[in-house]
């Protein structure tokens, strides 16, 4: 079998909030509309953080009030072309509420930015790019990038110079 | 001259739960003849918090029978009723429209008046219904996942001085929890636990106190917590009792001392209006923790203003609020039409501009 892009895989180490940001706006440079980003982690993982300095970077808007989506399930931030889902799935049952949140409908046409989504079963887009953050150590986290699709060519800026 | 009695059914369905109300107000006085909330039997505390009924389909089987239970209980008919308020804003639009459809039927077959209600108007205005406050006072407004200081200048003027960037505090108390191993909804347990616990064995940050305004954050709180768990985990290779009760307190200290600056500053700005009865009011869940609700009574006290909290059954989502808002707006104005529609986004301090068509969902900011 011939493939034309190799499934992406990399990992990151985010020492601190600043390399948070780093990795938000090389994100928000190469995502495109239709694009989603599944962010996995723990509670405090980074999730948010990440999301949040994506949002700012990608609408240019630094003091940006990117309050957490975990209660209201979604915030949408943006306008005209460049809307952009920030979603918190964690209080959702199954998979038919991402219906009923009109998630399903924003997949394909907005920017989605969906925490906690497992929830999602078998509604994940096939071509999301998953990023998993975990603790590595003091201030440190770990950012483990997957996704199929052209994502390696996307985020070539992110790869580790050979 | 003797104010009119209005008799109003106030219906609400914008966010979890399903609730129908009738209020009797006259003048600056309003009484609860019945207030029904449908929906809290199904938290699920299993799941690390609350499912929500995004459904609006959920909505639609509740609502008829929370307002037949509302009317029931009031002891009134429709044909008693002057006005149908319902919540046409901010929120879940399937949920929204459930209740905006069903009071636009109403109107229709009773030939009432219709007012559409912004849900957070509706809490902003509770400390007028039960505490009869005048305007204009301040409220630290903590709902879901607000947490917002306004001043109530009129039933349909508010200023926001400042809000939380990240977490709201009752999130921040659900995440503590849930890290150390404790039930959920998180404040009532973390509120015992820190009750055994020393507050100072942890020096926990106080976020954005070095920063001026009145704007709150407390997600970095959660993540300190998380990690003072993880250093004592990994020396220990666990948790004592003690831990987590010291964890907790800390936690709540630090909150504490955030809530109190933040209010200390939006008294002052709000003093500056020079009110003739100042009155600071503090409506949700913060105010039922004693040691939040003591830390925040302080701050009015030293500043020589009044301090209100409203009964956390009226603070939470409910449809008295809803009826009381929409008798205050009756006061004011004209009512709806019956082309009355949602609006999913609906920020308390900006101006009526219409923001249909947006295609926003779901934010209540």
């Amino acid at each position: 079998m011939t493939t034309a892009t190799a499934t992406l895989s990399l990992d990151i180490a985010l020492p601190d909030e600043a390399a948070t940001g780093q990795l938000a706006a090389t994100l928000a440079r190469c995502l495109r509309a239709g694009d989603t980003v599944l962010l996995q982690g723990d509670l405090g993982a980074g999730k948010s953080t990440l999301a949040r300095a994506l949002i700012r970077a990608r609408l240019a808007a630094p003091d940006l009030q990117v309050p957490s989506p975990t209660f209201t399930l979604v915030q949408v931030y943006g306008d005209g072309l460049d809307v952009i889902w920030h979603a918190d799935l964690y209080r959702l049952g199954g998979s038919d509420e991402v219906v009923e949140l009109g998630l399903a409908d924003a997949f394909g046409t907005a920017i989605c930015l969906v925490e906690w989504p497992e929830r999602l079963g078998g509604l994940t887009p096939p071509d999301a790019l998953t990023i998993a953050l975990s603790p590595s150590g003091g201030d440190v986290r770990r950012a483990q990038m997957r996704g199929s699709g052209d994502w390696t060519a996307r985020l070539a800026d992110l790869a580790p110079d050979d | 001259m003797t104010a009119a009695v209005t008799t109003i059914l106030g219906i609400e369905s914008s966010c979890d739960d399903t609730a129908a109300a009738v209020v009797r107000a006259q003048g600056d006085t309003g009484t609860i003849l019945s207030s029904v909330v449908l929906g809290q039997a199904d938290l699920h505390a299993a799941f690390g918090g609350v499912v929500p009924e995004i459904a609006a389909r959920a909505h639609v089987e509740k609502l008829d029978h929370a307002v037949e239970a509302a009317l029931a209980q009031a002891g009134v008919g429709l044909s008693g009723i002057d006005a149908i308020a319902v919540t046409s804003g901010p929120g879940l639009i399937g949920g929204v429209l459930s209740g905006v459809m069903l009071a636009r039927g109403l109107a229709a077959a009773t030939g009432k008046p219709l007012l559409g209600v912004n849900h957070l108007a509706g809490h902003a205005l509770t400390p007028r219904l039960t505490d009869g406050l005048a305007f204009p006072y301040l409220m630290l407004l903590v709902s879901g996942g607000h947490c917002q200081f306004l001043i109530a200048h009129a039933a349909d003027r508010f200023e926001r001085l400042g809000g939380t960037i990240d977490d709201a505090p009752g999130e921040a108390f659900d995440k503590v929890a849930k890290l150390l191993g404790l039930p959920q909804p998180g404040g009532p347990p973390v509120e015992a636990e820190a009750l055994h616990g020393d507050p100072s064995r942890f020096d926990f940050p106080r976020p954005l106190l070095d920063r001026p305004g009145c704007d709150l954050s407390f997600s970095g709180l959660k993540t300190a917590v998380l990690r003072e768990r993880d250093a004592l985990v990994a020396v220990q290779g666990g948790l004592t009792v003690q831990d987590r009760a010291d964890l907790c307190a800390a936690f709540q200290a630090a909150v504490a001392a955030v809530l109190a600056e933040k209010s200390r500053r939006a008294v002052r700005v709000y003093s500056g209006l020079n009110p003739a009865a100042p009155a600071f009011a503090v409506a949700g869940g913060v105010a039922a923790n004693t040691v939040l609700r003591t830390a925040l009574r302080a701050v009015a006290d030293s500043e020589g203003t009044a301090f209100v909290a409203p009964p956390l059954r009226l603070c939470t989502d409910n449809a008295a609020m809803i009826a009381w808002a929409g008798y205050e707006r009756m006061r004011l104005g004209p009512t709806d039409d019956r082309t009355l529609t949602p609006r999913s986004r609906w920020p308390l301090d900006e101006d009526a501009a219409p923001m249909l068509g947006a295609g926003r969902r779901g934010a209540k900011a």
